[in-house]
């Protein structure tokens, strides 16, 4: 038996939240004596295959067709896998990525899945994991019934794993090109470049509100901001609804969850929707015109004012 | 063309979800409902290609769970869906998989060419019942759509929100889509149409005659209020603020 863990990267390099749902793999299965292992799905792995190796041994299913993650292909390589080496969990961060396909994957195994897991516990020997629901207002614990469990993980509620003292093996899958379906013809990626840290990695994330009326704005004030912070930029969802940022840079209940060192709220109302995607963050400064908005009440520190003003202020004391 | 639309009875977004003191579940009592903004989204969306398309195009609203769900699935005509379906059952145990196995089963029935639902119900947010239909069918699946647009043949164009980006797909019908906030901006039913809607059929159907069990495979043992708050250290201005986050909380 084993515990799988669905790996995403970038170019050569596993992302530090798949290393958060591999932590969770190794103590789970620290506990029930299997093995943990890697599953990397993709074209042209091999650096990616020896980065991931260095925390764990690493099956690969390379193939150039999976060189596009369509949920279709990915879920049944991910559940032929599973079979094959009777996965008791399948693990991965809580990205879209793992969203789109992983509950995919449970339709074909029969597996109970839960999402968006932030903490786990055992009692009589029962897994009950931890998760938000209604927007983060209220915890569940929750139990699964069927074998393997899919879980997601939010990897802001776990450390990344730690490289081994010696690297895994990596052990090629052999991809049937017959056996994968052919329903999910992927177009193209349409994304804004941008030189800062990713929104989920940063240490410190800037993110600003309805106060800022244009991407020019947007760039001027909290650009700057986030650029003498050395941070990551974000949004709540009302600039994303005006067009004025992109949507993966939305953080929320529905878009990406957060839990930097640092958390900029600049003109955010602080709406629960918002809320669910940061109020896990070490320090929260927020600044709003508005004394009584409710980010307020789960800032560490309050500046109230204009952040027309407040902004490039900060950004001169900074750099001072 | 047969679009198939579930929508979810869900605590509105406009008030806070209090947790019942046993930490049974939430504190029903005081709640006032609406359709899920995701469903209602899809189901904008499934009127807009109606009218688009002309009277050939059916919508059907899919409801799981008790009578309560009426109120929600009479939003539903009066916004403009063709018929309402309920399938009555006990919705206090379902979970996303139990959701899926009744949708397939309504999809064996009403045979769709589409079914477009919201990405996640906003009290599980779970974001699972659309993949799970989808891979119980063998139906292609597009999740996070915030733009759809047809192709000859029985094709969709549809642009996903991912974490990377805006990513495109085309995918044959029949399909499983499921939507992102930004697809469209839903009507409200106006008064005058949810008075008509007091009055049309909803078309009910037993769990049983459906022939399908319920095994929900996620179970939620306890709800808790989550812990939110802290003491919020009102700075008089930015020097101070600057001041503070490098000696106080380290963290500049
Ligand atoms: C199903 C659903 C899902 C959602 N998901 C998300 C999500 O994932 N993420 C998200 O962010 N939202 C989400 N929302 C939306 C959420 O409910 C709020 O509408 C949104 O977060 C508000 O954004 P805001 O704070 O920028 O705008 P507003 O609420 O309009 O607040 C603007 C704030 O800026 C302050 N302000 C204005 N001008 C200035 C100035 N010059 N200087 C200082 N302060 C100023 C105001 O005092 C106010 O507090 C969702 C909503 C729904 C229904």
């Amino acid at each position: 038996m084993v515990i799988l863990v669905v790996a995403e990267y970038d170019t050569a390099h596993v992302r530090p939240g798949s290393r958060s749902a591999l932590g969770v793999a190794r103590d789970l299965a620290a506990r029930s004596g299997e093995r943990v292992e890697w599953l990397v799905l993709g074209s042209g792995l091999d650096s990616v295959a020896s980065d991931a190796a260095r925390f764990a041994p690493v099956t690969v299913a390379d193939h150039p067709l999976l060189v596009q993650a369509t949920a279709d292909r990915y879920a049944r390589v991910i559940a032929d896998v599973a079979r094959a080496h009777e996965a008791s969990v399948i693990l991965a961060n809580a990205t879209t990525f793992a969203k789109d396909i992983l509950p995919r994957a449970a339709a074909l195994l029969g597996a109970a899945m839960a999402g968006d897991v932030t903490g786990y516990s055992f009692a009589d020997g029962e897994l009950l994991l931890r998760r938000p629901m209604y927007a983060g207002a209220t915890t569940a614990t929750v139990t699964l019934a069927g074998r393997p469990y899919i879980i997601t993980v939010r990897a802001s509620a776990f450390p990344p794993a730690e490289p081994l003292a010696k690297s895994g093996e990596c052990v090629a899958w052999n991809v049937v090109a017959a056996t994968l379906p052919n329903q999910i013809e992927y177009v193209g990626l349409e994304s804004r470049p941008t030189m800062r840290p990713d929104l989920t990695e940063a240490r410190v994330v800037v993110s600003v509100g309805r106060a800022f009326r244009s991407s020019e704005e947007f760039e001027q004030y909290v650009g700057r901001l986030a650029d003498a912070l050395k941070g990551a930029a974000g949004c709540t969802r009302a600039l994303v609804d005006d067009g004025i940022t992109p949507n993966e840079w939305q953080v929320g209940q529905t878009g990406k969850v957060v839990a930097p060192e640092l958390y900029v709220a600049l003109g955010i109302s602080g709406a629960i929707q918002h809320l669910a995607g940061m109020k896990n963050s070490r320090i929260v400064v927020a600044v709003n015109s508005d004394a009584e908005a409710p980010i307020f009440s789960i800032a560490n520190y309050g500046l109230v004012g204009d952040v027309r003003q407040i902004t490039p202020a900060l950004i001169e004391e900074l750099n001072r | 063309m047969k679009i198939l639309v579930p929508t979810k009875r869900v605590p509105s977004t406009d008030e806070p979800v209090r947790v019942h003191p046993d930490g049974s579940g939430i504190d029903n009592a005081t709640l006032t409902h609406m359709i899920n903004p995701f469903d209602a989204i899809a189901l904008e969306e499934a009127l807009r290609i109606r009218e688009r398309q002309g009277p050939g195009v059916g919508v059907v609203a899919v409801g799981i769970g008790s009578v309560a769900f009426e109120s929600e699935l009479r939003t539903a005509l009066a916004m403009g869906a063709d018929r309402a379906l309920r399938i009555d059952c006990d919705d206090s145990v379902l979970d996303p998989w139990s959701v899926a196995q009744v949708l397939a089963a309504i999809v064996r029935r009403e045979k769709p060419d589409l079914v477009l639902m919201g990405k996640q119900a906003v009290d599980d947010d779970s974001n699972q019942a659309g993949q799970i239909l989808a891979g119980l069918l063998d139906w292609p699946q597009a999740t996070f759509a915030s733009k759809i647009q047809f192709l000859e043949p029985a094709r969709l164009q549809v642009a996903r929100e991912t974490d990377r980006g805006l990513e495109t797909v085309v995918i044959r019908l029949p399909a499983v889509v499921t939507t992102d906030l930004r697809l469209n901006e839903p009507r409200y039913a106006s008064l005058p149409a949810l008075m008509k809607a007091r009055k049309r059929p909803i078309e009910t159907v037993s769990q049983r005659e459906l022939g399908v069990s319920l095994e929900p495979k996620v179970r939620i043992m306890r709800l808790e209020q989550a812990a939110v708050g802290r003491e919020c250290v009102r700075v008089a201005d930015v020097a101070e603020l600057v001041r503070r986050l490098r000696y106080e909380a380290k963290v500049i």
